[in-house]
């Protein structure tokens, strides 16, 4: 959306024009973001642009495990509850609060901020897999779970990291991969199906 | 007559972008319509039945829907997951490659049969051959043919006298060999083509099937040298970086 030519008057364009660079987000939506907030109470918007301030001011990435936090380490590092030989690869900090939801992962996190896209321009030495490295060495982690995508650049990215770390000896799995709960086998695509039956388990 | 609002083709997916809260934009290639670049709707949720098989390098049947932008995917089923070469890095960086050029030389919505031909012809040989580096060397040489931009090897590209067996040049404005003469009076992009090169660049021109190649020796000297030649006539035609070659020199083949 351009602003030289918008009837709208300046600030209200200027907002637009920055809601239309957040991704998901097109010149309609943008729009209609825009006129909502003119008519929201001064107090909430005052709450709104505090927050985003807050997050850019406030947050970092927690200094072990590269997830996003307020306190360095962050609090799943800082827990003496949780298993700290277990680390759990994940592509993006949302990946951890998913793993978190589930209350079944009681191990640590490691986030790549990534995954190798090598006709994007991402390679290995863009994500952060060397601290991984040093966290492996240095610590005494036993199991590392490479939770990437199950699709072809997460499995590159975790065949990369298996190849880096398969000489220190540590237990390396991935999690299973197959039928969502709550759905029909029948509307199973192939792939999936195929997979799930390759992988099936001793009942 | 008005145009169909839906088509049904048979395609490779080379591209995916996310877009919005689950979707994706897909660059397909399709042996009727070329390159084509159409929504997935929801691919990226786990329970959606079209993400498996529209997943990166899957050669699907897809049913698409005109849009006012981007055409929108309905329907889509595998028709083949070329599953061999996903569990071994070194093929599944030389498939990104493959597709990576292909996106680089594809036309929207002019037919490519010859060039999808190869594409699946080259990643079947990917899912089995021990000459990686050799096959993306054949697959480069066959798609400058299907593109036009065959290198002229033989005679001199300039003024086509027969090249004589020594170490010559290669000029990537021209797209060929240089003879002595004539590269004392050319000023463009030089490569150097040791005599080595130029015999398996020549060999790789004269054969259509990867079977007849996959056999042959070639030195590794000999191979990283026509690489290089390659990659920067390359770069002189799509005029960009083939960024996923990184990555395929980061997972060297055994």
């Amino acid at each position: 959306m351009t602003t030289d030519a918008s009837p709208a008057a300046a600030p209200v364009a200027r907002l637009a024009d920055e809601f239309n660079k957040l991704p998901g987000i097109g010149p309609k939506t943008a729009q209609r973001l825009t006129y909502y907030l003119v008519r929201m109470p001064e107090e909430d918007a005052r709450s709104l642009a505090d927050a985003i301030i807050a997050v850019k001011e406030r947050i970092a990435l927690c200094s072990r495990c590269y997830n996003i936090t307020e306190a360095d380490p962050c609090a799943v590092c800082a827990n003496p509850t949780r298993d700290h030989t277990r680390i759990c690869v994940v592509e993006e900090a949302l990946d951890v609060l998913a793993l978190e939801r589930t209350n079944t992962y009681k191990g640590m996190y490691h986030v790549l901020h990534g995954v190798i896209s090598p006709m994007n321009g991402i390679g290995p030495d863009d994500l952060r897999i060397q601290p991984l490295l040093y966290r492996l060495k240095d610590g005494d982690i036993q199991e590392v779970i490479l939770a990437t995508n199950p699709n072809l650049e997460g499995e590159a990215t975790s065949m990369y990291i298996q190849k880096l770390i398969a000489p220190l000896g540590v237990r390396i799995t991935r999690p299973a991969r197959g039928l969502p709960m709550g759905g029909d086998l029948e509307y199973a695509d192939e792939v999936t199906l195929a997979r799930a039956i390759e992988g099936r388990q001793e009942f | 007559m008005p145009q169909p609002r839906t088509y049904r083709t048979e395609a490779v997916v080379l591209r995916q972008t996310p877009l919005g809260e689950a979707d994706r934009i897909l660059t397909l290639c399709s042996p009727d319509i070329g390159k084509i670049r159409a929504v997935a709707k929801g691919v990226r949720r786990t329970k959606s039945r079209l993400g498996g098989n529209l997943e990166l390098l899957n050669r699907v049947s897809v049913s698409v829907s005109v849009g006012r932008n981007l055409d929108v995917i309905n329907e889509a089923y595998a028709i083949d997951t070329f599953s061999r070469f996903r569990s071994d890095l070194p093929r599944v960086s030389r498939a990104l490659y493959i597709a990576e050029l292909m996106d680089n030389f594809l036309i929207e919505g002019s037919a490519a049969r010859p060039a999808y031909g190869l594409l699946l012809n080259a990643l079947r040989w990917l899912e089995t051959t021990p000459n990686l580096d050799l096959l993306l060397r054949w697959f480069e040489m066959r798609l400058l043919d299907c593109a036009g931009y065959m290198p002229e090897l033989t005679d001199c590209v300039e003024c086509r006298i027969p090249l004589q067996p020594a170490d010559h040049t290669f000029a990537c404005d021209s797209g060929g060999v240089l003879c002595p003469e004539c590269r004392v009076s050319s000023d463009g992009a030089l490569i150097p083509a040791p005599l080595n090169v130029m015999k398996t660049l020549r060999f790789l021109q004269r054969q259509p099937q990867f079977a007849a190649v996959e056999p042959i020796a070639v030195s590794r000297g000999a191979l990283a040298a026509a690489e290089r030649l390659m990659r920067t006539y390359i770069r002189h035609i799509v005029e960009r970086e083939i960024k996923s070659a990184h990555f395929v020199s980061l997972t060297l083949a055994n």
